[in-house]
């Protein structure tokens, strides 16, 4: 008889979700799906309010990336106001851009994913988690939390405040920077950079352990989405949309942001809250892509940076030729994307304008519709806005990061549920290591949804019949 | 003796005051530095009792009273706080909030709004009421200023202001209860009033985030209302 297995709730994570494992008669799995299971609506509620509100109410879709909200938001409203922003400005979103970066990544990094990695996939679940590691690895738990608190701080330092700043506005921001924040925000670079370093060479030098997981981990072909700088290199603000497929070779390239919607489609599934984008040129499902800090690397054709760049051509090595294909390396590449934020906050801040004081441009609504586009730490991140002639929102439709990972977060845990789940003997260790292909891709789910709640996910094995013979939930 | 240079003396608290014939509870509070909570209430406007945020108990009298428009009165014990004070007053501020769509992380009034600052200083933790979420639209058809109904209190300064400082009275109230708002001329568009001179001084002296100039962000809109008392002063001198 066949079988479902349920993961309900996945944790460490952030949002709220389910896996179901589907077995077949010989209780071997045959499929596997991720639900989202939180609706928010915020396309909908936004509707009627004036477009200068933008930033600050979808911000609040998240409170671990409020920053890419504010980024995408108000590049949105730069677009329905029709301005260019004042350079600096421009430097100074860069700046707490990857200020976000660098926290986010940190909190994926050492506080979800590496008691994996430093306790082990199969350790005790009631101490598999930051303060376990912090219990057994002091050292790296302090790294971690420093790396993170740099990077909150210099959110507060810009913006006023660590979580939802309301600095980002329409036109550019609020408050130009001060020579003081500036020295402020280069003292603890040189400190975040040796982080990063020691850390990127612990995970090389532990991936040696992993073998089964790099391979089942959601490792497998699929084109990848990214922005990159008009020379082709990492982008995490502006620039263009480019695919790339696994050869690495370019699908597309030059892409403007403002019409992704002529390249991405949307598809929504029955058994999740969260929509499926794909590349529409390939259809659904094949247009199956992947975002994020794997995409960029795959996308980009070098950082930029001195030191990110060297650890490009050691993450590049990671596979003969071609895209980095196995989900597992998002680890990796949210290390150097670390590594690289850090250098690129210190040439901004050396920047000669950085410190100038016009940093907002002003003008009325001179368009009807408005597109902004940024990397969030997760990924692509598209904001889409449509008013009438008083400014007031009249649709709204927002692609979150997470949500471009859909269909390969699908396809992922399917995969590692193949290979770890035995149906008839389900071990914890094997359901976690199938949701950690989920925490690969450090989803946010509150964001994706734009929906209400904590994180935690549960897995549901469904025997043949529908019926679900086990559920674990935390 | 004329009404205007009579003495009178009363006690507001147990404190042995004096004040002249015809000044408010309030007034005279405030000169011996009594503070009172007051919402609807602007110096320079025509005071009309509507938020009853300042109501006060007098010895003798089962009603409580407005100190804006309760003239003292010789003899009279005035107490200004009291544990059913402080709960009417935050009751009050309760139902505000519950009445309209208050969203102050997301308002442009942010931390420059007098409705919050009175519920901060009131201590009000939770609405202990149900929040209506009445579907309310925003007039953003004014060149530069724009009214979201959904933040506004009723409290007329901006009818007070239209009509006594700047005497185009565009601002109006309509309706009863629940369905009480403040309009435009004949309830249209602001953009479209014929009588609205763009002064901007309802903007100014609105407590909240309903009345905003346009292009500012979440808490980006301060009010600088400290123009009424030198443009009444100033006027008072001309006469």
């Amino acid at each position: 008889m066949a079988k479902t297995v349920v993961i309900d709730p996945i944790t460490r994570i952030e949002g709220h979700s389910k896996i179901s494992i589907f077995l077949d008669d010989r209780d071997q799995v045959a499929d596997a799906h991720f639900h989202v299971t939180q609706f928010r609506g915020f396309e909908k509620f936004t509707e009627g309010r004036p477009f200068q509100e933008m930033p600050a109410i979808t911000a609040r879709i998240c409170g671990i990336c409020p920053v890419s909200h504010l980024m995408a938001s108000s590049k949105a409203c730069d677009d329905l106001m029709a301005v260019k922003i004042p350079p600096t400005a421009v430097k100074l979103r860069r700046l707490m851009n990857l200020a976000q970066l660098t926290q986010s990544h940190a909190l994926s990094f050492f506080h979800l994913s590496s008691p994996d990695f430093l306790l082990g996939f199969d350790s005790d679940p009631a101490q598999r988690h930051v303060l376990g590691v912090a219990a057994k690895f002091p050292e790296i738990a302090k790294d971690g939390i420093w790396l993170r608190k740099y990077g909150q701080q210099v959110i507060e330092w810009l913006g006023g405040k660590r979580v939802h700043p309301a600095w980002t506005v329409p036109g550019g921001v609020n408050a130009p920077l001060s020579d003081e924040v500036r020295a402020r925000i280069l003292e603890g670079i040189p400190r975040g950079i040796d982080i990063a370093r020691r850390t990127l060479d612990f995970f090389k030098g532990a991936q040696g352990q992993f073998k089964d997981e790099i391979e089942y981990f959601a490792n497998f072909p699929s084109l990848f989405l990214g922005l990159v700088s008009p020379e082709g290199h990492l982008e995490h603000y502006d620039g263009y949309l480019r695919v790339v497929d696994s050869d690495r070779k370019i699908i597309a390239d030059k892409l403007e942001p403002t019409a992704y919607h002529h390249h991405i489609g949307e598809a929504s599934l029955g058994d999740s809250y969260l929509k499926s984008p794909y590349f529409k040129p390939f259809g659904y499902p094949g247009g199956m892509y992947r975002v994020g800090p794997l995409a960029r690397l795959n996308c980009c054709d070098r950082c930029g940076t001195p030191l990110a760049d060297k650890e490009l051509a050691d993450f590049r090595a990671l596979r003969k030729e071609g895209a980095v294909l196995s989900s597992f390396y998002y680890h990796h590449a949210r290390l150097v994307e670390i590594l690289f934020a850090l250098e690129r906050m210190a040439e901004l801040c050396s920047a000669p304008d950085i410190l100038n004081t016009h940093v907002r441009a002003v003008a009325n609504p001179n368009k009807f519709e408005g597109v902004g586009v940024s990397e969030a730490p997760r990924g692509t991140l598209f904001h889409h806005y449509k008013i009438n002639e008083q400014g007031l929102i009249t649709w709204a439709n927002l692609i979150v990061a997470t949500g471009n990972n859909n269909l390969a977060m699908n396809k992922g845990i399917a995969q590692a549920a193949k290979h770890f789940v035995d149906g008839a003997n389900v071990k914890e260790g094997a359901l976690n290591r199938v949701e950690a292909v989920i925490r690969c891709y450090d989803p946010c789910l509150s964001c994706s949804t734009h929906a209400l709640g904590q994180m935690p996910i549960k897995l549901a094995i469904v025997n043949a019949n529908g019926d679900t013979v086990r559920e674990i939930s935390r | 003796m004329n009404e205007t240079n009579q003495i009178i003396t009363f006690k507001i608290n147990d404190l042995d005051v004096s004040a002249a014939a015809g000044q408010t509870i309030l007034d005279v509070a405030r000169e011996h530095g009594i503070g009172i909570p007051t919402l609807c209430f602007l110096k320079g406007l025509t005071p009309i009792g509507a938020c009853r945020l300042c109501l006060v108990e007098i010895k003798g009298q089962s009603k409580l009273l407005p100190a804006c428009v309760t003239r003292a009165a010789e003899g009279m014990e005035v107490i200004t706080h009291s544990p059913r004070l402080q709960e009417y007053r935050k009751t009050i501020i309760e139902l505000l909030f519950a009445e309209r769509n208050h969203v102050c992380a997301v308002c442009v009034s942010n931390n420059h709004c007098e409705l919050q600052d009175k519920a901060r200083a009131l201590g009000v933790t939770h609405i202990r009421v149900p929040y209506r979420y009445p579907r309310l639209q925003v007039d953003a058809s004014h060149m530069r200023f724009s009214a979201d109904h959904n933040r506004c209190i009723l409290c007329a300064r901006c009818v007070r202001v239209c009509d006594e400082i700047e005497g185009a009275h565009t601002w109006d109230v309509m309706g009863r209860g629940i369905d009480c708002r403040v309009i435009t001329d004949m309830n249209q568009p602001w953009g479209s009033s014929d009588t609205c001179t763009s002064c901007g001084k309802c903007v100014h002296v609105c407590p909240t985030g309903t009345l905003t100039e346009k292009g500012v962000a979440a808490a980006e809109m301060k009010k600088r209302g400290q123009f009424l008392p030198y443009l009444t002063a100033m006027r008072g001198t001309k006469s």
